[in-house]
């Protein structure tokens, strides 16, 4: 199987509440950049799908991962050829050339280069929280969708079975390839993701995997290679713009009660909520 | 004159409350509104929907929309709103989620995901979004002729019933988009609780890691006493201590209840993200330096595994 994987980077999450807004603008100077979490489980859950749990080294299928932005982008993309992606694609671009809706049309024309059988991306990018671009990217090639995936299983390869993550439950659905699958968190647990190889009873390591030192040296020579926005998509029009941010308003400083009993009090007399 | 189309979510054969909150956001960009109500069932809950001044009540009700398959919904959803609507608002549920981005490519419209404030100045709209995890808040333009726009449920109140009878109108159920040839729905599997749906409560009780598999033991008969929903941190859940659809957070259920408990929760951004609009917040733990004690309004230094159950003896005595 061959499966495409877009790759995004954000400001460390773990520190988002350090974020400034000057001048109307975010400011994330001095928090490190990390791969979006989900991307980084999008990256796992196409390894996991493209080899047999026992025997890790051998290839079984093809991930190609690619990303859109500036040169930086290429230590992310790196990162996840040291984990095991075979070949990466770099679209050059700033973030604030993007939107949801332009990412969506250039990872078509991507699509439409590459032929894979499944795009995996993460549901969301962890900074804007928007939770569109799988779902516009499958419109748009006219595929299937199967978002929030918390787990799959593959059918010989030709179709999946998606276990979606939906308010109040599970909705499974079966979806044959090409298509493109948004996963959610539980899809890095033991028996979130498994391909047609794998054997049925086999757990992984809860979480992604992280590269050996000579992974990362080896992922130095493979493949990145560099695209032109411009020679992807016609029309780099955006849909949606930003204009000014500004921070949350502060919560009131609360206080530490005593005992149960301070409590029940306060809930009664002051906070007025039983 | 803004035209708004408002996609009801239908569960169990009712139109969701969540759909409220998409009736107050068609009210707050003014003009007029309707309502689509589509799926199977539809004709029966659209009455549901008739007292909230909608120009017309829209029904799409077709066996092909009983199980609910984004590939299904969509093209019915953008037949209708190109009769005349310049706005497409559905509720940020998963539902939501999962249908606006498709609807608005199809529409060749902007997106404005998970809204919490819309800004009408004219002819100008502006949206505010939380994004950084509620960190901070963006304003974004919508480019195109149409607008899509989830909604926040928390941050737009439940529509009040506005009196009247909208009239009820039956559309055409549009062919599904090619691709729904490659999708098969397979089943919905729900926890079955007599509990408050978490978006809705007014109260939430929601555990974390700590409580380990004691999760429903401790929980239970607090969430009992006070009529609440259980809500749960991502770690609970990854572990298996409470179903995945209990988590809370950026990446779970957002939720804004008067009264949230969070109990044996430690209090990452991620976490926060999803409970900081409560009323009333009280955490209990065992770690004074927690940070979940930096937004809560009242903080519990102590073992959840005594304080919960004392709790519930101290509201039985004094409240019950
Ligand atoms: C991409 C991504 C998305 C995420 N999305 C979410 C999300 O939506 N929602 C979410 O919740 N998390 C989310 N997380 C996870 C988040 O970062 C935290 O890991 C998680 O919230 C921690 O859960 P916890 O507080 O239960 O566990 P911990 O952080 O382990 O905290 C346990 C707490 O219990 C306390 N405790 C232990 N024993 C006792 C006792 N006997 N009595 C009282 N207190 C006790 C401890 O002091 C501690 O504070 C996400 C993470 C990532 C990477």
């Amino acid at each position: 199987m061959k499966i495409l994987v877009p790759l995004k980077r954000v400001a460390d999450p773990d520190n988002a509440n350090k974020i400034k807004v000057i001048a109307g603008k975010v400011d994330t100077t001095g928090l490190e950049f990390k791969p979006n979490p989900f991307d980084e489980y999008a990256v796992e859950t196409a390894l996991r799908l493209t080899e047999n749990a026992t025997n890790t080294k051998a290839r079984l299928g093809e991930v190609i991962v690619v990303a859109l932005g500036p040169k930086e982008l290429d230590t992310t993309l790196r990162g996840a050829l040291a984990t095991g992606a075979d070949r990466a694609i770099r679209v050059d671009t700033t973030d604030d050339a993007l939107d949801g809706d332009l990412v969506a049309r250039v990872l078509k024309a991507v699509v439409e280069k590459e032929a894979p059988d499944l795009v995996l991306i993460g549901k969301q990018q962890v900074e804007g929280d928007s939770n569109q671009v799988g779902q516009l990217l499958a419109e748009y090639l006219g595929w299937p969708q199967a978002t929030f995936a918390g787990s799959i299983k593959s059918e010989a390869d030709k179709a999946l079975l998606v276990s979606r993550e939906v308010d109040g439950g599970t909705l499974n659905l079966k979806v044959t390839l090409p298509a493109v699958v948004s996963v959610d968190l539980r899809i890095v647990s033991p028996q979130g993701a498994k391909s047609m190889h794998t054997a049925a009873t086999h757990a992984y390591p809860e979480g992604v995997r992280f590269a050996a030192l000579m992974a990362i040296m080896a992922a130095k020579k493979k493949p990145l290679v560099e695209m032109k926005l411009a020679e992807l998509v016609g029309d780099a029009s955006l849909k949606v713009t930003y204009g000014t941010a500004e921070l949350p308003p502060p919560r009131k400083a609360g206080i530490k009660v005593k005992s149960v009993a301070e409590l029940v009090e306060k809930l009664k007399t002051e906070a007025k909520v039983l | 004159m803004a035209n708004t189309l408002v996609i009801a979510e239908l569960h169990e054969g009712k139109v969701r409350k969540s759909t409220l909150s998409s009736i107050t956001f068609a009210r707050q960009v003014g003009g007029t509104f309707s309502i689509l109500v589509l799926g199977a069932g539809a004709k029966a809950a659209a009455s549901e929907v008739v007292v909230f001044g909608a120009a017309k009540v829209l029904v799409a009700d077709d066996a092909s929309l009983k199980d609910y398959v984004c590939e299904r919904f969509a093209p019915t959803i953008a037949a209708v709103a190109k009769g005349g609507f310049d706005t497409v608002v559905v509720t940020a549920s998963s539902y939501g989620k999962d249908l606006a981005p498709r609807v608005a490519a199809k529409l060749n419209a902007g997106y404005a995901p998970d809204i919490s404030s819309v800004h009408v100045d004219g002819n100008k709209r502006v949206y505010r979004r939380p994004m950084f995890a509620g960190n901070a808040y963006g304003t974004c333009e919508v480019q195109t002729p149409v607008h899509v726009v989830s909604a926040r449920q928390t941050e737009f109140t439940a529509a009040e019933p506005s009196g009247g009878a909208s009239p009820i109108e039956s559309v055409a159920v549009a062919a599904p988009d090619a691709a729904s040839a490659r999708v098969e729905f397979i089943s919905l599997e729900q926890g079955k609780s007599e509990r408050p749906d978490l978006g809705e409560a007014r109260v939430v009780v929601s555990g974390g890691r700590a409580l380990k598999e004691q999760f429903a033991q401790v929980l239970d008969p607090l969430a009992n006493l006070l009529g609440a929903a259980v809500g749960a941190s991502r770690a609970a859940c990854d572990a298996g201590f409470a179903p995945a659809e209990l988590q809370v957070g950026q990446t779970g259920r957002v939720v804004a209840p008067a009264l949230y408990l969070a109990i044996g929760i430690s209090g990452a951004i991620q976490h926060l993200a999803g409970m900081k609009g409560s009323k009333t917040i009280v955490a209990i733990n065992k770690d004074g330096d927690a940070p979940i004690f930096q937004v809560a309004d009242y903080g519990l230094v102590a073992d959840l595994f005594t304080a919960v159950p004392e709790l519930v003896g101290e509201l039985k005595r004094t409240v019950a």
